[in-house]
């Protein structure tokens, strides 16, 4: 990416997509239900041993909106994203995308009904090319097929058009040049990058991304940042987690703040700073600890505080 | 020391039914473990159930040659199956210990006194071979293949077992270049990514267990033609022998399990007729010929781990796979 380009997106104001949830501001609060939701989630509950990893009463993600999932570690975030998938079987709930229900729904069927997701620590699939990768996402294949797999008449077309498709993608993504490079010679940022790519490959309603900025060097952060909101512009709806807040304040409409397995608030992001609860959630957790490893976020946080009053 | 005919002996095992039925063996592997990584440590199994499948419905159930052969690939699909449906759904290495175990359980079914009307028990099983012969197109003679002179039913068996072999090579290859070879190597490379990518992992998985059972089947059909069936080669040496063969040509490779199957049988016969010889002739005094018939799996043993230290991704792997395996 060159200088320019960095720049004309750091400084571009991402439109916020405003007025997500039935009520006014005061109505801000856990489980407040959504104009038009995407995912409804009731009653979800998930321990592990004697620990309630999740316990989330109600919570609906608005359409075409990007939603933050914030909150300290060990707050069931990650938790969560693996039981809306189908990774994970919740004790108790019921949760549907698009009004059909996704309870004991596989993850891949999840993923095929237009729920993709990424993960905390990138799956590249090493061994293969980016390009490989990339094919690898788009849905419906034919020659996915066993029988149909030996005759390639039956397929060559539908390959081609999906990697003219991919190309595109990864023209977007900037690593077009990589195409034909094993994914493990790529970076961690690059990665990433493949990662998102590879889940658009599916066409997905929502795209649920688990920690995208984990480890990904600041030049990649904007590229980063500016395919995230390309997406909502596309009709897309995206689900992240995230520890950043700068960022979360940068780019989500909507922040869902969770805390010992519970959502402990929502709102827009400016709403949801000013919150005392988060504030606990933050700083709280980290009463008693040794604070050097989340210094960070506590700074950015208290900035982000001083900013609001 | 004669060593013509001990290279001349050598030589032949380049194209022996034997080692094309354990290069089947490895191509089985090499979908199972190569591409899709499985880890199936039971291919012995596989093979045991293709072997008495076919030994077992032509002596017992009179049937044909053709049918037999049918039986034995169907008796390897149930197995592939009775294996995948419980722990494929689970962690990698659950898969290793239960065919292992598997495996050897198929082996002491076959060797129990308990069913020794039908599986002739320790002793084995032979004279399946009639309708196989039978349908034999070459007539009846001797053949010089080369510097080696072999009988029709040798030379049947050997157009029959490299055409297995051939057609094997071009179904992997076909396969790995198409769309479902890219969902079994990813899902080698990590299966989790391509389930949230919306493939069913489970049933490419199941699949590509029953097509890699299947070639150990047939390995195992070809494997006794020449000889009789023994409860005593189907040992899990087998399946260490024959992934041997698969790193020693490269796990994720059409032509490695071929070239690896030829070249353990050549070494492991260059190492034996060696040692033999030289047991004989009065130059190891330290050694009886007992000792000398085992010594060539100690010989082969350190090539092999010559070849793997020195050339860690096979004959045919590419060294760009490797580069990045410690990351």
């Amino acid at each position: 990416m060159s200088n320019s380009d960095m720049q004309t997106k750091t400084t571009a104001k991402p439109v916020k997509a405003t007025d997500l949830h039935v009520g006014g501001p005061e109505d801000m609060l856990p489980g407040v239900p959504k104009r038009d939701p995407i995912v409804v989630a009731t009653n979800i509950t998930r321990t592990f041993g004697g620990l309630k990893a999740v316990d989330v009463e109600s919570l609906q993600i608005p359409r075409n909106a990007i939603t933050a999932l914030i909150g300290p570690n060990g707050a069931g975030k990650t938790t969560l994203f693996n039981l809306l998938t189908g990774f994970d079987k919740p004790d108790t709930g019921d949760w549907a995308l698009n009004g059909k229900s996704l309870k004991g729904v596989p993850a891949f069927k999840v993923a095929r009904m237009g729920q993709v997701r990424t993960f905390q620590l990138t799956k590249a699939l090493g061994m293969m090319t980016v390009m490989d990768n990339m094919l690898l996402g788009a849905q419906n294949q034919t020659g996915e097929g066993f029988f149909q797999a030996i005759i390639p008449s039956m397929w060559r077309k539908q390959e081609d058009d999906i990697t003219e498709r991919a190309l595109d993608l990864l023209e977007r993504f900037k690593l077009v040049k990589l195409k034909d490079d094993y994914a493990a010679s790529l970076s961690g940022g690059q990665r990433k990058l493949l990662e998102m790519a590879r889940a658009l490959m599916c066409r997905p309603e929502l795209v649920m991304l688990d920690e995208p900025m984990a480890g990904v060097n600041p030049a990649l952060t904007q590229s980063l940042l500016s395919h995230i909101i390309d997406l909502k512009s596309e009709g897309m709806t995206v689900l992240f987690v995230e520890h950043d807040m700068q960022m979360v304040k940068h780019i989500a409409d909507w922040v869902v703040v969770m805390a010992e397995g519970r959502v402990v608030a929502e709102g827009d992001p400016k709403t949801v700073m000013r919150n005392q609860a988060v504030i606990d959630a933050y700083l709280g957790s980290n009463h008693g600890k040794d604070l050097g490893t989340d210094t960070d976020t506590v700074n950015t946080m208290k900035e982000l505080l001083d900013d609001q009053r | 020391m004669d060593w013509g005919s001990l290279f001349t002996n050598a030589a032949y095992e380049i194209i022996s039914p034997t080692t094309a039925a354990y290069a089947l063996a490895a191509m089985g592997l090499a979908v199972h473990f190569g591409y899709t990584g499985l880890l199936n440590f039971g291919q012995a199994g596989f093979m045991a159930v293709g072997a008495y499948g076919f030994a077992i419905s032509t002596l017992t159930f009179g049937f044909p040659w053709w049918a037999a052969l049918l039986t034995g690939i169907a008796a390897s699909v149930v197995l592939a199956l009775i294996l995948g449906i419980p722990t494929l759904r689970l962690r990698a290495d659950y898969l290793a210990i239960v065919t292992i175990a598997a495996a050897e359980i198929v082996r002491l079914l076959f060797t129990t006194n308990t069913f020794a009307a039908v599986t002739g028990s320790a002793a084995g099983l032979s004279g399946y071979k009639t309708s196989w012969q039978a349908m034999n197109p070459i007539p009846a003679g001797n053949y010089n293949i080369g510097p080696w002179v072999r009988d029709h039913n040798e030379v049947w068996l050997l157009i029959v077992a490299w055409g297995l072999v051939g057609l094997a090579a071009l179904l992997i290859w076909l396969l790995m270049r198409s769309p479902w070879g890219r969902v079994i190597k990813g899902i080698r490379e990590d299966e989790d990514a391509v389930r949230a990518l919306g493939k069913n992992v489970y049933s490419y998985k199941m699949q590509s267990l029953v097509l890699g059972g299947a070639m150990g089947a047939f390995a195992g059909m070809v494997f006794v033609l020449p000889r009789s069936v023994q409860p005593g080669n189907f040992q899990p040496t087998l399946t260490f022998f024959i992934y041997a063969i698969l790193l020693l040509g490269g796990a994720a490779t059409i032509f490695g399990p071929i070239i690896g199957s030829m070249i353990f049988w050549t070494l492991l016969s260059i190492f034996s007729g060696f040692t033999a010889r030289a047991v004989e002739i009065g130059w190891l005094p330290f050694m009886t010929s007992l000792q000398a018939g085992q010594v060539r799996f100690i010989l082969v043993g350190i090539a092999l781990m010559v070849i793997v230290i020195y050339r860690p991704q096979g004959i045919f792997g590419s060294k760009k796979e490797l580069a990045f395996v410690k990351q």
